[in-house]
């Protein structure tokens, strides 16, 4: 019993963060149809941001966030005023993008092994707390709390953003109408590009996290975390960014099961999942259930 | 199409593997680094093993490299385990990649990038089981296999060609013949091609298999010419990767695009790219971004935009 309490309390946190993990990576799909495959370089890039400012600075890791919500202002703006209005002009955005964040991932990954080297760079646990906390008998590391707790307030602001919020509301309306919105006078593009850049910066939001609950950071995990957050966007339902939280707890939950109970087998979680889900419903568990030929 | 004579029809075929058969016999010869040769056709045939699908079909499977895995490894298990001529072992690879296109069947009903991304789950489930420590007795696990025993790296070169002949016979077949035509009318416009009776499900999924198997072919030859091998070696990603830019940067559903376009980059990539390969990744990422947003045809599109005939 104690077992299955440890794997399904620490599968929740996981799974919370988990969903932060995935968040940024709907919110871009939902508003601009296009498909971020550079979305798990955004995040290496978080761990780097955390890494820099505790290992250079001597900073608190946390001080990654905002460093990261100013480096996906400055990267994101350009970067969607060059690419999006001319992939949504193309005849198949959604493919044309996916091959074009492709390349952006090559690019972001050589850069980062550029900047980095290869070697993979921890943070000592202390920085967030070296103790632990405990819930009904079961302890968990600090970082895991803060990871979790972050997770929940980005979620929250997310959703507060949309239900009360001028702009929220004129995100929402591109998500289910985009010609509809344009019609009713919505700026579309700027609209579109503030949403890209908060995709981003979600992305590095959860990547300053990522030494403590991966235990490092280094180039080569990007597309690792890319196809892992692909799998939890789809269990949720693609262009449904808050459904993302429900594909991180079933994505979080079934990882620490594994890991807790069938450890050796416990990296096929995602993938398998992600192909149980497509195939059965490919819009989701929350999505609507329709299909295109 | 029809009003060409059968000559008219096959005559660019011909002469491209003509030509593919004497650079790849010659060259040996002039240039002595065989295996760099050995692994350029490899990817030449990859390329145009994802050619075949995504130019012709529009499905870009991401795991691509699954079947070049699934080959490698049901080669070398049948040479360790069955006794017969290494070459049928290499033909067995090719069928076990067409048995595991089967069972991934399903996956054609899924479209576009959904369809990608679970090809590429797919092939990272493979990778995962076969280098599971569990399976170490069968797969030999993270330890990998080793076949030593039928090494032999100039049969193996000649294979590969053959491999490469095949393929490109496939592509010229693709381009020339009513199956082909029936594939790219149904590419861009499914449902008006099912009103005119071309079988879609039927049609999308020979080409898958077709495709599968040829990856599974070269997964053969390349497993025999190693040797030796661990599963990351045929399951990275960068192989499915490479297939991707090498086609996409020639120019897909044409015939020689992937040749050109392997060609070129990977003597690039062996220039600068196994030194440096940060280097060579900066430049192939910043290619693919320059491909979609200025010449999604690929290199190819600019001669046919100028009214070459483009085979």
């Amino acid at each position: 019993m104690e077992l299955l309490e440890y794997a399904i309390i620490g599968g929740i946190l996981y799974g919370i963060y988990f969903s932060l993990i995935g968040i940024g990576l709907n919110l871009i799909f939902g508003v601009m149809r296009i498909i971020n495959l550079a979305h798990g370089q955004f995040i290496v890039l978080g761990g780097y941001a955390a890494w820099v400012v505790s290992r250079h600075f001597g900073f608190n890791p946390l001080w990654g966030v905002p460093l990261t919500i100013v480096a996906a202002v400055i990267i994101g703006y350009p970067l969607y005023y060059a690419v999006v209005p001319r992939l949504q002009r193309s005849q198949d955005p959604e493919m044309l993008s996916f091959i074009l964040f492709f390349g952006i991932g090559q690019m972001l990954e050589a850069l980062t092994l550029l900047g980095f080297g290869a070697d993979q760079r921890s943070l000592p646990s202390e920085a967030l707390g070296s103790g632990n906390i405990g819930v009904f008998g079961q302890a968990f590391p600090d970082s895991w709390w803060w990871a979790a707790g972050f997770s929940i307030a980005a979620i929250v602001a997310l959703w507060l953003y949309f239900t009360r919020t001028r702009l929220g509301y004129a995100t929402r309306a591109i998500m289910a109408n985009r010609d509809e919105a344009l019609a009713t006078g919505i700026s579309v593009n700027k609209v579109s590009a503030l949403a890209f850049v908060a995709g981003l910066a979600l992305a590095g939001i959860a990547g300053v996290f990522l030494p403590y609950l991966l235990g490092s950071v280094s180039p080569d995990q990007g597309s690792e975390l890319t196809t892992t957050s692909f799998a939890i966007v789809i269990i949720g339902s693609l262009g449904n960014p808050l459904g993302t939280v429900i594909g991180g707890l079933v994505f979080g939950l079934g990882t620490m099961l594994m890991q807790t109970y069938y450890s050796s087998w416990s990296n096929l979680v995602p993938y398998v999942l992600l192909l149980v889900i497509v195939l059965i419903r490919p819009t989701g568990l929350l999505g609507k259930a329709v299909r295109s030929v | 199409m029809s009003e060409l004579s059968l000559v008219q029809r096959w005559r660019p075929g011909l002469i491209v593997l003509v030509l593919l058969i004497a650079v790849f016999l010659l060259l040996p010869h002039v240039y002595g680094n065989e295996s760099l040769l050995f692994t350029l056709m490899t990817f030449i045939v990859l390329a145009q093993g994802l050619n075949l699908l995504y130019g012709f079909t529009g499905y870009l499977p991401f795991g691509y490299v699954g079947f070049f895995g699934c080959g490698a490894y049901a080669t070398s298990l049948l040479v360790l385990h069955s006794g017969l001529p290494v070459l049928l072992c290499v033909v067995g690879g090719g069928l076990a990649a067409v048995v595991m296109g089967l069972i991934l069947g399903p996956l054609l009903r899924l479209s576009g990038a959904y369809f990608s991304i679970a090809s590429l789950a797919a092939s990272q489930i493979l990778y995962f089981v076969v280098s599971n420590t569990n399976l170490a007795d069968i797969t030999g696990g993270p330890y990998g296999l080793k076949i030593e025993q039928v090494y032999a790296p100039t049969a193996s070169y000649n294979t590969m060609l053959g491999v490469l002949v095949l393929a490109t016979a496939l592509a010229a077949w693709f381009r020339r013949s009513a199956f082909g035509m029936g594939l790219r009318a149904m590419k861009q416009d499914p449902v008006s091609a099912a009103m005119a009776g071309i079988n879609i499900v039927r049609a999308r999924l020979i080409t898958w298999l077709i495709s599968a198997g040829v990856a599974g072919l070269a997964g053969g030859v390349y497993a025999w010419n190693l040797s030796v091998f661990y599963p990351e070696a045929v399951f990275t990603l960068q192989i499915s990767v490479f297939a991707i830019v090498f086609s996409l940067f020639g120019g897909v559903g044409t015939v020689i695009g992937p040749i050109i376009g392997a060609s070129v980059l990977y003597s690039l990539y062996s220039a600068i790219g196994i030194s440096t390969p940060q280097y060579f990744q900066l430049i192939y990422g910043l290619l693919i971004v320059l491909l979609v947003l200025f010449m999604p045809g690929g290199v190819l599109s600019l001669f046919a935009r100028r009214g070459v005939r483009v085979f």
